[in-house]
């Protein structure tokens, strides 16, 4: 956080923001910056309210205070439908894909508002050639494991062709060999594309992760590389004995 | 679960040249059943068309687009209402016949407005629009008197207008169809509403309409505004609904309170549960079969009409989970599938048949605790 950000370098940025269910703050105060062209890690224990701060960078549920801003706009109260119009690519901890229909209609839909019904088609192709998806295109998304759920959903979001890619949690389920595949492919698309990534998997994050930040209690505990917050006293602490940080 | 596989074809996609040859042998059997049927059948079926538009705006809006909506004779009212008042007062059928149209994609646009830009739950759309229907009927039976006036027709409340005027030939105007032809044109619009219905699923508004259904959080993160989409269906809907309505009044000929009515609108639920919901040509078999049965149960002397019916729902709603022509399209798929099947009967007697032991997911998990 010594770094000085040029403010048009901000991609994304909060202020002051907070969020509150019931009597528990979720998101207690949280100020927080992000370069264009970053690949940005959110780490913290379970509870530490990465989600909810997820799900307010991405308008899906609004701050009880503060701000949101993307590309010096604020989104915090905007529809569901214009956060992607905007550029933002979301993939939830939940997937969120369609069940009933093909990989192929998936990747459509999520193509089709960006491209338009034509260049629809040669994007879903390219898609299905870079996941290397084409065996399973015409199959139901219902039928398929978990971690090719995941995939598919990965598909969408880079149908989409967004600014900044938000990804809670992409790895949840995932064997180590998709877990690795995931991680190559983060960084292939970071090339052009800025991402912030919540994870809870130190070792993924040790794969990819550039800056680093830290939440503890609906706040942020630290912020820098992943080398000196893994020397960092009081991350340790919040961690020692859930997951083998060190 | 059991998938039939075999004669599955994606919605999205163009129907293959085997539906198209099915399309033809439908329209071929309809257009031929005037030369070999008694003319009473003819007249009896000519009802048919309007009721299976009716199920269509239904089945549409709940199979492919998640909108259940429980008022769709609210439409189908109008629709029969608007064309009667309009006929009877300009002497002209074909326009009337727009306006029915018209009239029910309005009214669906307007209380499709203020319940999906509303943003209200899923439950209360279907309650509203049930409510809507029942509040359009108690308005018509309420104007009995001779103040309820449009133009120079009489809406005549609980009576109904029995005047509907006749369809004549749209370049002719002078020259009506007769019994034959009435029959041919309300099965050439009915086939032709199924194949629009079926086509406009193939595109881009038709793909993410199955989008919503599926996931409508996830469409709009997509960038789809999901309300332009489902109030654009619902008006859809309405329209068939009306142009349904219009046939309908036609047909009796009649335009009553009973359109708009709760019994009306249960029998829209039994005809797409029954046939099939999630595909288009099951409501359209749904009305065929159940008002056929309905016929037939009356010259049986079945008193019961109505409790039998109910029975049939039950029985389909428990065993044919996803209607009459999805099952019998999956059979080959069953066939192959015969574990499933057994699978899925066991799973059936213990859930349904089993009565002493109680409904078994309850029993778990009451057990876990002391
Ligand atoms: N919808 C909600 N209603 C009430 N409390 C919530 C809700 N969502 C999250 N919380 C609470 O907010 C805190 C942060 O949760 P979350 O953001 O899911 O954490 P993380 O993703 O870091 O595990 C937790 O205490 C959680 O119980
Ligand atoms: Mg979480």
């Amino acid at each position: 956080m010594s770094e000085v950000v040029r403010e048009d370098a901000v991609i994304l940025e909060t202020r002051a923001l907070e969020k509150r269910f019931g009597g528990v703050s979720a998101i207690a105060g949280v100020d927080f910056a992000l370069r264009r062209g970053e690949l940005r890690c959110l780490i913290g224990p379970n509870g530490a309210g990465k989600s909810t701060f997820f799900k307010m960078l991405t308008a899906q549920i609004r701050p009880s205070k503060g701000q949101v801003l993307f590309d010096g706009r604020d989104i915090s109260r905007a529809h569901p439908h214009e956060i992607s119009r905007l550029g933002i690519g979301i993939k939830n901890q939940v997937p969120d894909v369609y069940d009933g229909i093909t990989v192929d209609e998936n990747l459509w839909l999520a193509a089709h508002p960006r491209h338009g019904a034509r260049a629809a088609r040669a994007k879903v192709d390219d898609i299905l050639d870079r996941l290397e998806l084409r065996d399973i295109r015409w199959q139901l998304l219902g039928a398929l494991a978990h971690g090719q759920r995941q995939w598919v959903e990965f598909g969408m979001v880079m149908a989409l062709e967004p600014k900044i890619i938000l990804l809670d949690e992409p790895t949840a389920g995932m064997s180590i060999e998709e877990t690795n595949r995931t991680a190559a492919l983060i960084r292939e698309v970071n090339r052009t594309t800025t991402i912030v990534v919540v994870e809870h998997d130190m070792q993924f994050i040790r794969q990819i992760a550039d800056i680093v930040t830290v939440f503890h209690q609906g706040r942020i505990l630290a912020e820098d590389t992943m080398a000196r917050i893994q020397a960092n006293q009081a991350v340790r602490e919040v961690y020692l004995g859930t997951s083998g940080l060190a | 679960m059991i998938h039939g596989v075999a004669l599955m074809q994606h919605s999205s996609e163009r129907p293959k040249w085997w539906w198209w040859v099915f399309v033809a042998a439908l329209a071929a059997f309809f257009i031929t059943m005037p030369f070999h049927l008694e003319i009473f059948v003819i007249l009896e079926m000519s009802r048919f068309f309007g009721m299976a538009m009716l199920a269509l705006s239904m089945g549409f809006l709940w199979g492919f687009s998640g909108i259940l909506s429980f008022g769709q004779t609210a439409f189908f009212g109008l629709g029969g209402y608007g064309f009667t008042v309009l006929a009877l007062n300009t002497g002209e059928t074909t326009g009337s016949v727009f306006f029915a149209v018209a009239l029910g994609a309005a009214g669906a646009g307007i209380l499709g407005y203020f319940m999906i830009y509303g943003r209200i739950s899923e439950i209360y759309l279907s309650v509203i629009t049930l409510v809507f229907t029942l509040i359009l009927e108690k308005g018509i039976r309420a104007t009995s008197g001779d103040q309820y006036v449009i133009g120079k027709v009489r809406l005549n409340g609980q009576n109904g207008i029995p005047t509907v005027p006749q369809l004549d030939v749209p370049w002719n105007p002078s020259v009506q169809l007769d019994i034959n032809w009435f029959f041919w044109v309300g099965a050439v619009l009915m086939i032709l509403v199924y194949i629009g219905l079926r086509l406009i699923l193939t595109t881009p508004f038709g793909r993410v309409l199955v989008g919503i259904r599926e996931n409508e959080r996830r469409t709009e993160l997509l960038g789809y505004d999901a309300r332009r989409y489902k109030l654009a269906a619902f008006m859809l809907a309405g329209g068939v609904a009306g142009l349904g309505g219009a046939l309908y009044a036609i047909s009796i000929p009649l335009a009553h309170p009973e359109m708009f009515s709760l019994g009306r609108a249960a029998d829209v639920i039994m005809w797409v549960l029954v046939g099939g919901k999630g595909t288009l040509i099951g409501p359209i078999a749904g009305v065929f079969a159940i008002e056929h049965f309905k016929g037939w149960l009356g010259t049986q002397g079945v008193g019961q009409v109505t409790l039998v019916l109910g029975a049939v729902l039950i029985l389909f709603v428990l065993v044919f989970h996803k209607g009459l022509l999805p099952s019998i399209g999956s059979l080959p798929g069953l066939w192959l599938d015969r574990a499933a099947i057994r699978e899925q009967l066991a799973e059936f007697v213990q859930h349904h048949l089993t009565w002493r032991s109680g409904p078994p997911r309850r029993r778990r998990r009451q057990g876990g605790r002391p």
